[in-house]
C-alpha cells in the first residue's frame, strides 16, 4: 500500500502537524511520500520521497496552485490514500483533490477499522465507520488522533514540482490572533463557561467559583463568539493551549477542538446537566447537574473550608 | 447581486441519540430539530450583503426530507426572498459529492455571484459540501471564513487558521464562501418577519427528478464512542455531591487545602 501525505507549512514554517500524517502512514503499514510546498532551503524530517515545490514562488495559501501541484504528485506516485490533516489548510485543499481525481473523500479519521475508517459525528457524540467505494481515497485526519511517536527522523529524496500559473485566490497576509494581558497556559487553576451557562449574566457563577478557588475563568468558543468573554479567554484549537493542575468545564459539550485546549489539565471536572456529552470521555469527575444550582453550591461550600 | 445560501437541518447536538434499526444512522424520532449552526451564520451574511447590494435576490436552498422545511423558513424569516427545497427522504443516507451534485444540478443554470455555505454541517462535519460544489460549478472557493467585505466585484475575507490566527485573502465574484462559528451575529427572526416568510415562495424539486451521482462512501456502522470509563459520575446537584466532589478533589489533586 502507497500513501502520499500532505504536509502543511505556514508563516515560513513547516508545521508540527505534517508528522501527524507521517505516523498515521505507520500505523497503517503503508510505504509513504510526502508532499510539502515550503522553503527548499529548510527541509522536513522524512525518510522517503518528498514532492516539493517553492512556497515563495507558489504561495502558502494557493488552493488552485496547490491542487496543480498535488494533481502532478499523485500522477508520479500513484498512492492509493492520499493523506491531510483536518486542518484549514487540510479541508480546504482536500475536498478539492478528491473532486479533480473523482475519489471519495473520509473527513477527520480518528481510527482504523480493517480497510474502512472511524469518524466522530454529531460533536463527538457518535463515531461512524466509513468505507470507500473503490481502492483508492482521500483521508483527513482529525489532529492529534495520531500522535508521532518519538522525534521525526531522515532527510528525503527531493523531487522539485513547480507552478506557473496566476493565482485565483490572493493571499494578502497574516494577522496574529488577539492575545490580551491573560496567559492561561501558566494558570494552575481555571474554570471554564460554555454555552450551558445560558446567558452572560451567568458567568458570574463561574467568577465566583474560579475566585474562591484562585483560579482564572476560561470560555469556550460559543461563549466569546456572543461576546460574553474576550478572545483571550477561549479555550482550545483556535483560542488558548492550557494545562492547568484543575480544569473545571461548566456546560461545555466537549467538542474535539474544545478538547484540543485543554486535554493535558492535570485533572477534569465536568458540570454539564447531559451525562452523555463527550467531555465525559475525558473527565475525571462528571457531576451531571444543571450548574446554575451547583457551581454556587460548591462555591459556597469552597468558600467556607 | 445574486445570492446562494446552501442550508441543512440537523438534529439539537443535546439530544439522546438512538442508533437507528440500519445501524448506519441515528433514529430520527423524539429529536428536535434546527438549522446547523454554521449555516446561521452564513444566513446571517447572505442576508447583510444582499440588504447593502439593494437589488437581487437571495434564494435559500436545503436538500432534505419534509421537515428540512422548517430550516428554510427560518432563513426565510431571517430574511432569504425564496427557498429552493430538494425533497429528499433519504438525504441521510447520501454522501457529500450526491448532496453537492444534486445542489449543483440546481444551482448552474441560476447564475449566482455568491454562494455561502457552512464550514460544516454538525451531524456530518465532513466539510466538503461547499468545496465540492464550488469544483462542481467551477466557481473559486475560500473556507473557514470570519470576516466577509465586498466592494464592486472584489471580496476580502479573513479565513481563520489553528491557534486563532487570520489570513486575509482576496478573490473576484463569482466565488464560494464557507462560513465559520463567529463571523458575525445572526439575527433572530421577528415575529413579523416569520409571519411575512410564510408568504415567500418555496419551491419544491424532487432530488428523483434530478440527474443522479453515484455514492462514493459506505456507511458501515453509526456506535457511541467507548466510554473511557475511568472518571467517576456524580448525579444531582446536591449538598452531598458536592461534599463528594471536594473530597475527591483534596484527594486526587494538590490545588485544594
Ligand atoms: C475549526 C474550528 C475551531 C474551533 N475552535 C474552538 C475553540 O478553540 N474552542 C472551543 O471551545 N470551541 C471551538 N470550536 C467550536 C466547537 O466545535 C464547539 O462548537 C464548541 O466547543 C461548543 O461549545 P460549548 O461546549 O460551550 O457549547 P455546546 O456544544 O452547545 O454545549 C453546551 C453544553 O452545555 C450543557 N448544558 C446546557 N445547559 C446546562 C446547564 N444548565 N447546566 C450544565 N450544563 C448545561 C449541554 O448539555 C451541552 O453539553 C471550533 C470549531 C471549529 C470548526
Ligand atoms: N443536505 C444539505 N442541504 C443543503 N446544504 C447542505 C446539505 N448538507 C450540507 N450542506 C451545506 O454544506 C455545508 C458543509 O456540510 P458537510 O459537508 O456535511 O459538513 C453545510 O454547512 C451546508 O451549508
Amino acid at each position: 500500500m502507497k500513501v502520499l501525505l500532505v504536509g502543511e507549512y505556514r508563516d515560513g514554517k513547516i508545521l508540527p502537524s505534517t508528522y501527524e500524517t507521517v505516523a498515521f502512514a505507520r500505523k497503517l503499514g503503508a510505504a509513504a511520500a510526502l508532499f510539502l510546498v515550503a522553503d527548499p532551503s529548510d527541509l522536513p524530517r522524512f525518510a522517503g520521497k518528498l514532492y516539493l515545490a517553492a512556497a515563495q514562488q507558489c504561495g502558502e495559501y494557493n488552493p488552485e496552485g496547490h491542487l496543480a501541484l498535488l494533481l502532478q504528485a499523485v500522477q508520479a506516485e500513484e498512492p492509493d490514500f492520499i493523506v491531510f490533516l483536518h486542518s484549514a489548510y487540510g479541508w480546504d485543499l482536500a475536498p478539492r483533490l478528491a473532486l479533480a481525481l473523482d475519489l471519495p473523500q473520509i473527513s477527520e479519521v480518528v481510527a482504523l477499522a480493517e480497510g474502512a475508517f472511524v469518524v466522530p459525528a454529531c460533536n463527538g457524540k457518535l463515531r461512524r465507520t466509513l468505507r470507500p467505494l473503490g481502492q483508492r481515497a482521500v483521508l483527513t485526519l482529525q489532529s492529534g488522533a495520531f500522535n508521532a511517536d518519538g522525534e521525526p527522523a531522515g532527510t528525503p529524496q527531493v523531487a522539485p514540482l513547480t507552478w506557473a500559473g496566476s493565482a485565483v485566490v490572493e493571499l494578502v497576509g497574516y494577522e496574529a490572533a488577539s492575545r490580551g494581558a491573560v496567559d492561561l497556559s501558566r494558570a494552575e487553576i481555571i474554570v471554564s463557561a460554555g454555552r450551558g451557562i445560558g446567558k452572560p449574566e451567568n458567568l458570574a457563577l463561574i467568577e465566583g467559583l474560579a475566585t474562591v478557588l484562585g483560579g482564572e475563568v476560561g470560555a469556550s468558543r460559543p461563549v466569546v463568539d456572543a461576546g460574553w468573554a474576550p478572545h483571550e479567554r477561549q479555550v482550545g484549537s483556535t483560542g488558548q493551549t492550557v494545562a492547568p493542575k484543575l480544569y473545571i468545564a461548566c456546560g461545555i459539550s466537549g467538542a474535539v477542538q474544545h478538547l484540543a485546549g485543554m486535554k493535558k489539565s492535570g485533572f477534569v471536572v465536568a458540570i454539564n446537566t447531559d451525562g452523555d456529552a463527550p467531555i465525559g470521555e475525558v473527565a475525571d469527575v462528571l457531576v451531571v447537574a444543571d450548574l446554575k444550582q451547583f457551581v454556587p453550591l460548591l462555591t459556597g461550600k469552597l468558600g467556607g473550608v | 447581486m445574486k445570492i446562494l445560501v446552501c442550508i441543512k437541518q440537523v438534529p439539537d447536538l443535546e439530544s439522546r441519540f438512538k442508533i437507528a434499526a440500519s445501524g448506519t444512522w441515528y433514529a430520527a424520532e423524539d429529536l428536535a430539530w434546527r438549522l446547523n449552526e454554521y449555516d446561521e451564520y452564513a444566513v446571517e451574511e447572505a442576508v447583510r450583503l444582499r440588504e447593502a447590494s439593494g437589488e437581487g435576490e437571495l434564494v435559500v436552498l436545503s436538500l432534505g426530507p419534509e421537515r428540512a422545511g422548517e430550516a428554510i423558513r427560518k432563513a426565510l424569516a431571517m430574511g432569504a426572498d425564496r427557498g429552493v427545497h430538494l425533497l429528499d427522504p433519504l438525504s441521510h443516507d447520501k454522501d457529500p459529492r450526491q448532496i453537492a451534485g444534486a445542489i449543483a444540478e440546481y444551482a448552474r443554470g441560476e447564475k449566482f455571484d455568491v454562494i455561502f455555505t457552512g464550514l460544516q454541517s454538525q451531524d456530518r462535519g465532513s466539510a466538503q459540501v461547499g468545496l465540492l460544489l464550488a469544483g462542481l460549478l467551477a466557481l473559486p472557493a475560500v473556507t473557514t471564513i470570519v470576516a466577509f467585505s465586498h466592494e464592486a466585484g472584489l471580496v476580502t475575507v479573513r479565513r481563520e487558521l489553528e491557534g486563532g490566527a487570520r489570513a486575509v485573502v482576496k478573490v473576484r465574484l463569482p466565488a464560494l464562501f464557507t462560513c465559520q462559528l463567529g463571523l458575525n451575529t445572526p439575527r433572530y427572526p421577528t415575529l413579523p418577519n416569520i409571519m411575512k416568510a410564510k408568504k415567500k415562495e418555496v419551491r419544491t424539486i424532487a432530488v428523483t427528478d434530478l440527474p443522479q451521482v453515484a455514492a462514493l462512501v459506505r456507511t458501515e456502522k453509526l456506535a457511541f464512542p467507548d466510554k473511557r470509563g475511568a472518571g467517576v459520575v456524580l448525579e444531582g446537584a446536591t449538598s452531598e455531591v458536592a461534599d463528594r466532589l471536594i473530597a475527591i478533589l483534596k484527594e486526587k489533586t494538590t490545588v485544594l487545602k
